[in-house]
């Protein structure tokens, strides 16, 4: 039995708006942190679905380029956020309230 | 336009397999309805000559950020105050040469363009769109090379005081600002999606580190935050227009993408529309367009205030440069889709910036705002979809650079130390303490309220010019409206700094009789305060009593900021009173306009 790849293009887009909903709702900096990483994953299944549907390879290459720059983007925001929560018990995003207006 | 481009490269493609012509032939754009294949013969020779010239200012950027990294390793620790800055203005202004060579190298090739349009075709493509076919070499990405080349002089030389008065003097500052700057030169080089993506990506994660810099100010490391999680937001946003967009046509290159377009039209373009539509959001939120604005006050009242001024010159410009590569190449035949979505969101950031910048008392979060309907006009220029828009943004992005990192750098000084004093309060009575200061700062309010003699009414009159002659009448209207309610708070300040007692209150009309009432005997003075700041009545004389104080910060102008000022102010003026500026941006446009 073969998936349609339209299937994968529904779960990519289910998984995306459980990134997006979870970064909107979430309190937790660090789980927010992974509804990012959640959205940019679904974004790669959707490269490689379309890759493989218009069989090229340039799909899959722009994977490896956003795998990278997750990397990097998850290295910088941690250090951020160690920075930030170094002397406070929990990690919430309730605690960012000095700025307003 | 591009779809005649397009036509054109496919009938090219095809001949070049049978014509011995010497040129190099983008193998990639092939006729519409065929599938298209990424990879090319000459990619498969393993061989992709690399034209070190069209991305001269960044390699000049890079290398010198990693020699800046390996001569801070090598000196011991504190060794030369200010020779970081130094370094890396002088490595600025080797991009800024070099982005002037590649001026006058573009001129040659333009020059050389053979006669008829399939050849001068052939000739540009494969002189202009180089390494892999990622970057284009054009003058629309060295004009936003120049400007970050000029953004990053003004940068350090504005940053330097201010990290030697916060105690946060190091050089990991100036490799930030030149690693981000490298990001926003790729950006606006980008010839494909995934370029862009990287060159986005290059420049927001240093912008988080900077937006996080001052350690010890809770409001910094709050900013970072804010920034990151909602540019990483924006990014996995962006990155799924990308995804569908390159599903829908089958490659993230602008040209192939455009070709496709103009010779296929789509029978279900909904996953075209919504990555168009999720690329659009994507890029909203880095220029801050309403309504994808929410970050832009946080982050700019929490950054070091040098690095602020640096986000909004260099961020926004970038994030246009992109939207204008992606519309107006790559979506160029998707016009009647995204003009009226880009025509509501100039309508929004126009009227949202300028009134909620009125209701500001913090001179950074004015600013932001401010900055917000300043982007408004450039989403104005960009609607138009014409040359003339497209000049008339370049020109807008170009000379916005100058006014606002010169009114962040007359802030950090008037700020104090630890951005003790960032309310309206602060620039009280300016003029009497620091008469040139003040005159400066009175000319980058003026250009920014779009007075004419200043580059600031140049720069609306051009892209205004551009809506009208597409007919967005109701546009430009709004436009000037915008103008007109934004003048309000830009006098304010001026009012503030200039006027003596008396005429600052019947300047302000923010002034609210009881609060004044509550002021007690500084009442004529405190009113002002008092209304641009609502006070409980009953602590009222203290806190008016407070603000009322002379600031006791430390004004003292330092010579790089001083020069970093005169060259901004000199701009402003010279550049509106007659400027060859908009001759540049309309030669920028060469590759957008083929018809």
């Amino acid at each position: 039995m073969t998936v349609p790849g339209a299937w994968y293009l529904v779960l990519a887009a289910v998984l995306f708006g459980l990134g997006a909903t979870g970064l909107l709702i979430r309190r937790n900096v660090l789980v927010m942190f992974m509804c990012v990483e959640l959205m940019l994953n679904a974004v790669n299944l959707t490269f490689v679905t379309f890759a493989r549907l218009l069989d090229d390879v340039g799909g899959q290459v722009s994977v490896l380029f956003v795998l990278v720059v997750a990397a990097a983007e998850v290295v910088v925001g941690l250090a951020i956020i160690v920075a930030m929560f170094r002397r406070r018990a929990a990690a919430t995003a309730d605690d960012i309230h000095v700025l307003r207006g | 336009m591009i779809g005649l481009l397009a036509d054109v490269v496919g009938r090219v493609s095809d001949q070049a397999t049978t014509s011995t012509t010497t040129i190099p032939v983008p193998c990639s754009i092939s006729s519409g309805g065929a599938k298209i294949t990424s990879v090319c013969s000459d990619t498969n020779s393993l061989h992709i000559s690399v034209a070190y010239r069209s991305i001269l200012p960044v390699l000049v950027l890079v290398i010198g950020a990693l020699a800046l990294l390996a001569i801070s390793a090598v000196l011991p620790k504190r060794s030369r105050p200010g020779l970081y800055a130094l370094l890396t203005v002088a490595i600025g202004g080797l991009a800024l040469i070099a982005s002037v060579w590649q001026w006058s190298d573009i001129g040659n090739i333009n020059a050389h363009v053979p006669a008829g349009a399939q050849a001068a075709l052939n000739y540009r493509l494969a002189h202009q769109l180089t390494i892999g076919q990622q970057v284009f070499y054009d003058r629309f990405s060295v004009l936003f090379m120049a400007l970050v080349s000029v953004a990053t002089i003004l940068g350090a030389m504005t940053t330097d005081s201010y990290l030697r008065r916060e105690g946060l003097d190091g050089v990991e500052a100036y490799v930030l600002m030149l690693m981000a700057g490298t990001g926003a030169m790729l950006m606006a080089a980008s010839a494909g999606l995934i370029m862009l993506f990287l060159g986005l990506e290059i420049m927001s994660i240093s912008l988080y580190v900077m937006a996080a810099y001052h350690r010890r100010r809770t409001q910094s490391g709050e900013a970072g935050l804010k920034y990151f999680v909602l540019g990483a937001f924006s990014s996995a946003i962006f990155l799924y227009g990308v995804a569908l967009v390159y599903g829908a046509t089958g490659s993230t290159q602008f040209l192939e993408m455009a070709n496709f377009l103009g010779a296929n039209s789509l029978s279900h373009n909904g996953i075209l529309l919504a990555g168009m539509a999720l690329l659009i959001v994507g890029l909203g939120f880095k220029v801050a367009a309403v309504p994808f604005h929410f970050w832009t006050p946080d982050v700019y009242q929490g950054s070091p205030t040098p690095f602020a001024g640096y986000m909004a010159a260099v961020a926004k410009a970038a994030g246009f440069a992109g939207l204008l590569r992606v519309l107006d190449m790559g979506l160029s035949t998707q016009q009647a889709n995204w003009r009226p979505a880009i025509w509501l969101m100039a309508v929004l950031t126009l009227l949202v910036g300028s009134v909620m910048a009125i209701a500001q008392r913090d001179l950074k979060r004015m600013l932001a705002y401010s900055s917000i309907s300043q982007a408004g006009y450039v989403l104005v220029g960009l609607q138009a979809a014409s040359s003339t828009g497209t000049a008339g943004a370049l020109f807008y992005l170009f000379t916005y650079t100058f006014i606002i990192m010169g009114t962040f750098a007359i802030i950090s000084i008037i700020q104090g130390r630890g951005e003790a004093r960032n309310d309206l309060g602060a620039v009280r009575g300016l003029a009497k303490r620091r008469p040139l200061l003040a005159a400066v700062l009175l000319v980058f309010l003026l250009a920014q309220a779009g007075v004419p003699f200043t580059t600031g009414f140049l720069a609306k009159f051009y892209v205004i010019q551009a809506a009208v002659q597409s007919g967005q009448y109701v546009l430009a209207i709004i436009a000037m409206l915008s103008a007109a309610i934004a003048a309000f708070f830009y006098l304010r300040v001026a009012l503030l700094m200039y006027g003596t007692e008396g005429e600052a209150v019947a300047g302000a009309p923010g002034v609210s009789g009881g609060a004044g009432v509550s002021g007690g005997a500084g009442a004529g003075d405190g009113s002002i305060l008092a209304g641009l700041q609502p006070i409980p009545s009953l602590d009222g004389a203290t806190a008016t009593a407070t603000l009322l104080d002379p600031p006791a910060v430390d004004e003292k102008v330092r010579l790089p900021v001083a020069v970093a000022l005169g060259i901004c102010a000199a701009f402003t003026i010279a550049a509106g009173l007659s400027s060859p500026m908009i001759d540049f941006a309309r030669h920028a446009t060469t590759l957008f306009n083929l018809k």
